[in-house]
């Protein structure tokens, strides 16, 4: 690259492993600058005194390299040239193809008044019970998967986004094991939906502070296609837990007084201005509309951690993946998971029993559960508890298991035959006349 | 005025270079690229370096930036034309702001200049008058709003003229007052106020003892709170904090509701954007948009405005209360607020207290509950602001410091529970955890007595210890085993279950059972309490359980009917024949 127009500046004055200072004047605030060719943002001024985030990390940088300030902030080309297309956390290309023409955006930009979104009303469906059925999907929504390590997270979020109805997906991967990154490869390329696919990929093999560039450039490029191209986007972000833990790193080097489990103390607010990007655009403005899935993945199963804990209470509920050993499959763990909109969709885009149903049908999987343990303490079982057990059984099997891909009536009917299997109308606790109408 | 220049900036945290003296709190614009100029609050002075946080985001801003001060600290601007708009954290009008997205810099008059109002004089020429003194009123959505002489009005004033009755604008000069020493001061329909202090212009403030109703049972029933009272919600996520909170904001018995959405999800505030022009006020038949603010700071709008909102709505709640109205004001979630308290502290490198939150957290939270209450205005009138915060304990941990220091001040504790949200009983508030204090003043008591019964707190504390007693025997259940207890525990456990789910649960999507009227909910304890009452003859314990599950089932099938239908009274004698059959003559 060519700056030859730039000063140039060469006393470093500073290097921690992330940072480096220097004296410049002129300097605005989250400015890009280049530190012998690695691209580095001001995170501190002081007088003269100017701190740089290095993304790549600092090893290696002598105390005279050549540091040139690039005049904006960080930014991102888009066209439709996007489609289809893997990018590293600067944006630029990582499949071998030409890099993208067209408008430059600044990435991180500001938010949308909450008075010019729509609350959100459209179904997002998935085919997976515990999703549809139990905590139904809505577009402009956020909620991520709180998943251990070990669990199928992400053949769950690739099967969510090959099924759902969407225009565009973005994946934004933020220390993704290069098998995971080669799987999402595979598995779009092999459905034949890459011209769907806008990918932003930053893997273990890259630098952990490049992460933080990448949900700014995922989002950036779903608002291009949600405003612009008036589009329904989904953005898969995972993994999340890496996202935060490399803030707790830059902060860190910067010396920040850390708070709970050694977090910034902003990470709330850092959190929030990714997460609050998901929107639905009213039809004044295209009717567009921004989905975000995340996944954060937790350590040992524990949600009050700093991470898991500030997601939960920004984005529109969570979903836990569990592995039911009844019937030996991975189901979608009805009882935690929540999806916070589902009651703007749930018996208003689907059929009127549907709230209901939900509801009966995990409080009779809660009162199996209860059997479980009352069996495992050695009691004996009443009648109502072994039918409790045979329903759960069956209810996981037919509708929860994540391989199940049926629609939300048909999830309904099965529930309702199994409602009458097992039980009389009064133990499943529904209004009378949705009993009258659909008891089998 | 003093000017300074920019000399340092990290994140939102400015450090400025002054020429002249400048004022904590003050607030101060800073021009960035030479043409936008962003609102910023002087927080901390060190010498000649004076630090202040940028109310936006601070991105391309320079050293050397001019900086202009203004002399005031952060002020809302009271007059009528507040109710049924949106507002942002520095009560930017949401609605006049152009584009899709937030604009840094754009800043706008939060009330309509052209519009008429029709003024009706309550004070003539003489009258001594003093700061909050109503000088006439205006019809503001069939709400009397009352033109006051302003809060910042020290003293007493004698009116010179005033204004007869007809149409003005609020930039008119509606009266003119004569101070002590012979100066004029003219009084229009607009003042402005600082928000950080409070507005203390009544007589005085008693305790609160009128029960404020919110259609709610686990409230009104077994924990009301007051006219005045402040109470708050702690609650992990997923427990249904915000579902209960926009129940009680659409049902409660306040003429004007302010809701501050500070640092919360921005879907949840369109959901009220949304639903509260739509919803019928269930007290006066019109829209309930017609008597709300909304005071929206979602999560991703600037930190340190997020701090602000919370004080901009208190102090148009207290307007409001001037004027002899109640006002409900909910915030959700004051952890937030907290938080942005923190990040400053943080940026500031002051000393850390528990958790990195500020030492004077506590003292903070303690003074911004305190600005609620049942005051008596000086012309004998009564107002109030009644107070719910919601508190997001980080873990679902209530020992942490902002619930902590939420809880030494304030009255109700609402404790919404993870395990009661996991089985699906909504509202989870868990009903031995919560408590009110009201219940235990006697002024209470005697109003409640008036209002209802004097029977009435005894049932409470009966149903109450039913559903300790209940809770214990689950515990000896669980642990003995079905038929380890005798089958009268079995009875005293289902019957606490029988309160559970026909009193405590409500469906707050259930177009009849989302509101209860007092009167309904009266009703409902008499019959539950009569059921429990009465002993029952079983045999065995599995009939118990069985028994019981139909009696709470016609009970739910009562609340879901309109109350006294055909439908309600046929449940309602279902009920008897089933009840006839078990219970002990």
């Amino acid at each position: 690259m060519n700056f030859a127009f730039q000063k140039i500046y060469t006393q470093i004055t500073a290097i921690t492993k992330a940072t480096c200072s220097l004296k410049a004047e002129g300097v605005g605030n989250e400015e890009l600058a280049l530190v012998n060719g690695r691209l580095a943002q001001v995170v501190k001024i002081m007088g003269n005194d100017i701190t740089l985030q290095v993304f790549q990390g600092t090893e290696g940088i002598p105390t005279n390299a050549e540091v040139v300030f690039l005049g904006k902030s960080p930014s991102l080309k888009v066209s439709d040239q996007l489609a289809g297309r893997f990018f590293n956390a600067y944006g630029d290309p990582i499949d071998g193809g030409p890099a993208i023409e067209g408008k430059e955006i600044e990435i991180g930009g500001p938010s949308v008044n909450p008075v010019r979104r729509k609350q959100p009303s459209e179904l997002i469906a998935t085919g997976i019970a515990g999703i549809d059925l139990n905590n139904t999907l809505v577009s402009g929504q956020k909620i991520p998967f709180f998943a251990d390590p070990d669990q199928p997270y992400n053949q769950v979020m690739a099967n969510v986004a090959l099924r759902a109805d969407v225009d565009k997906i973005i994946l934004g991967g933020m220390g993704l094991t290069n098998d995971d990154y080669l799987y999402f490869k595979n598995v779009f390329a092999n459905a034949g939906v890459l011209d769907r696919i806008v990918s932003f990929v930053n893997t273990t093999e890259n630098p952990a502070v490049e992460r933080l560039l990448i949900p700014d450039m995922a989002l950036a490029a779903a608002e291009y296609f949600a405003v612009e191209k008036h589009q329904k986007v989904l953005v898969l972000l995972t993994d999340m837990t890496l996202y935060a833990d490399a803030l707790a790193i830059v902060s860190n080097r910067m010396d920040q007084i850390p708070s709970k489990d050694s977090m910034p103390g902003s990470l709330y607010s850092d959190l929030a201005k990714i997460y609050e990007k998901a929107v639905q655009f009213p039809e004044e403005a295209g009717g567009g509309s921004i989905t975000i899935i995340a996944v954060t993945t937790l350590s040992g199963g524990d949600i009050t951690h700093a991470i898991p804990d500030n997601t939960g209470y920004i984005t529109e509920g969570q979903l836990y993946l569990r592995r039911d050993a009844e019937i030996g499959k991975v189901i979608v763990d009805p009882f935690r998971s929540l999806s916070r909109l589902k009651q703007l969709v749930a018996g208003k885009k689907t059929r009127e029993d549907h709230p209901q149903v939900m509801n009966a049908a995990i409080r009779l999987y809660a009162d199996a559960a209860n059997a479980k343990t009352k069996l495992e303490n050695g009691f004996d079982l009443t009648d109502y508890d072994n039918r409790c057990l045979d329903f759960a059984r069956e209810y996981s099997h037919d509708i929860l298991a994540i391989d199940v891909n049926i629609n939300t009536t048909e999830m309904l009917d099965i529930a309702w035959c199994l409602f009458a299997k097992y039980f009389k109308p009064e133990e499943v606790n529904i209004k009378q006349a949705l009993v009258d109408k659909y008891w089998k | 005025m003093t000017n300074g220049k920019v000399k340092g900036v990290i994140a939102n945290l400015v450090t400025v270079g002054v020429d002249g003296p400048v004022a904590q709190n003050e607030i101060a614009y800073i021009t960035v690229g030479g043409a936008t100029k962003l609102m910023a609050e002087v927080i901390k002075v060190g010498g000649s370096n004076v630090y202040v946080q940028v109310f936006e985001s601070t991105r391309g801003l320079k050293v050397g930036d001019p900086v202009e001060f203004t002399g005031h600290m952060l002020e809302v601007t009271l007059g009528p034309g507040l109710l049924s708009r949106n507002y942002d954290g520095l009560q930017n009008d949401l609605d006049k702001l152009h584009g899709v997205f937030l604009q840094r810099g754009e800043y706008n008059f939060p009330l309509d200049k052209d519009k008429v109002w029709h003024f009706v004089p309550m004070a003539k020429v003489g009258d001594k008058v003093q700061a909050a003194s109503w000088l006439g009123e205006v019809d503001e959505n069939h709400q009397p709003h009352k033109i006051m002489v302003p809060f910042v009005f020290q003293g007493e004033y004698t009116i010179k003229s005033i204004a007869s009755e007809g149409d003005y604008r609020i930039e008119d000069t509606m009266a003119v007052l004569t101070d002590a020493e012979g100066k004029e001061h003219v009084v229009t329909m607009v003042q402005k106020w600082p928000v950080k202090r409070a507005i203390t212009a009544y007589a005085s403030k008693p305790r609160p003892f009128k029960l404020l109703e919110t259609g709610v049972r686990t409230i009104d029933t077994a924990n009301p709170i007051c006219e005045g009272g402040t109470g708050f919600i702690p609650g992990p996520f997923g427990t249904g904090k915000t579902v209960l909170q926009h129940a009680i904001s659409k049902q409660a018995e306040a003429d004007i509701v302010i809701i501050a959405a500070c640092g919360e999800r921005a879907n949840e505030v369109v959901e009220t954007f949304t639903e509260f022009p739509e919803l019928e006020d269930p007290h006066t038949g019109r829209k309930l948009m017609e008597r709300t603010i909304i005071i929206a700071n979602t999560s991703n709008m600037p930190v340190a405005s997020r701090e602000a909102s919370v004080y901009t709505s208190m102090t148009i709640a207290e307007y409001y209360r001037s004027m002899g109205l109640k006002v409900l004001l909910m915030a959700d979630s004051t952890s937030r607020w907290a938080q942005a308290l923190r990040e400053m502290s943080n940026r500031m490198e002051e000393l850390p207290g528990q958790d990195a939150f500020p030492m004077d957290l506590s003292a903070i939270i303690g003074s911004f509950y305190a600005r609620a209450g049942y005051v008596y205005l000086n012309n004998g009138s009564t107002g109030s602001v009644t107070f719910l915060g919601t508190v997001s304990p980080a873990g679902g941990n209530l020992k942490e410091p902002v619930t902590e220091s939420t809880k030494k001040v304030a009255r109700c504790f609402y404790a919404l529970e993870q395990a009661r949200a996991d089985h699906k009983r909504y509202p989870a508030v868990n009903p031995i955890d919560s408590y009110s204090k009201y219940i235990e003043y006697p002024e209470f008591a005697e109003y409640i007595s008036n209002l209802i019964d004097d029977q009435w707190l005894d049932k409470v504390n009966e149903m109450k210890s039913i559903l300790q007693r209940g809770k214990e025997i689950q515990e000896q259940i669980n642990i003995l085993g079905d038929d380890g207890v005798p089958v009268d525990y079995h009875e005293a456990f289902w019957k606490s279950e029988v309160i559970d789910f026909v009193i405590l649960q409500q469906d707050a999507f259930d177009k009849i059972d989302a509101v209860c009227p007092l009167d309904r909910q009266q009703y409902m304890l008499n019959l539950v309490m009569d059921i429990c009452a009465h002993d029952y003859s079983f045999s065995v314990f599995t009939d118990v359980a069985e028994y019981f599950k139909r009696v709470i089932n016609l009970c739910k099938q009562m609340n879901y009917s309109l109350f006294h239908s055909p439908e309600f009274d046929d449940y309602e004698a279902k009920l008897h024949a089933l009840l006839n059959e078990k219970q002990v003559k």
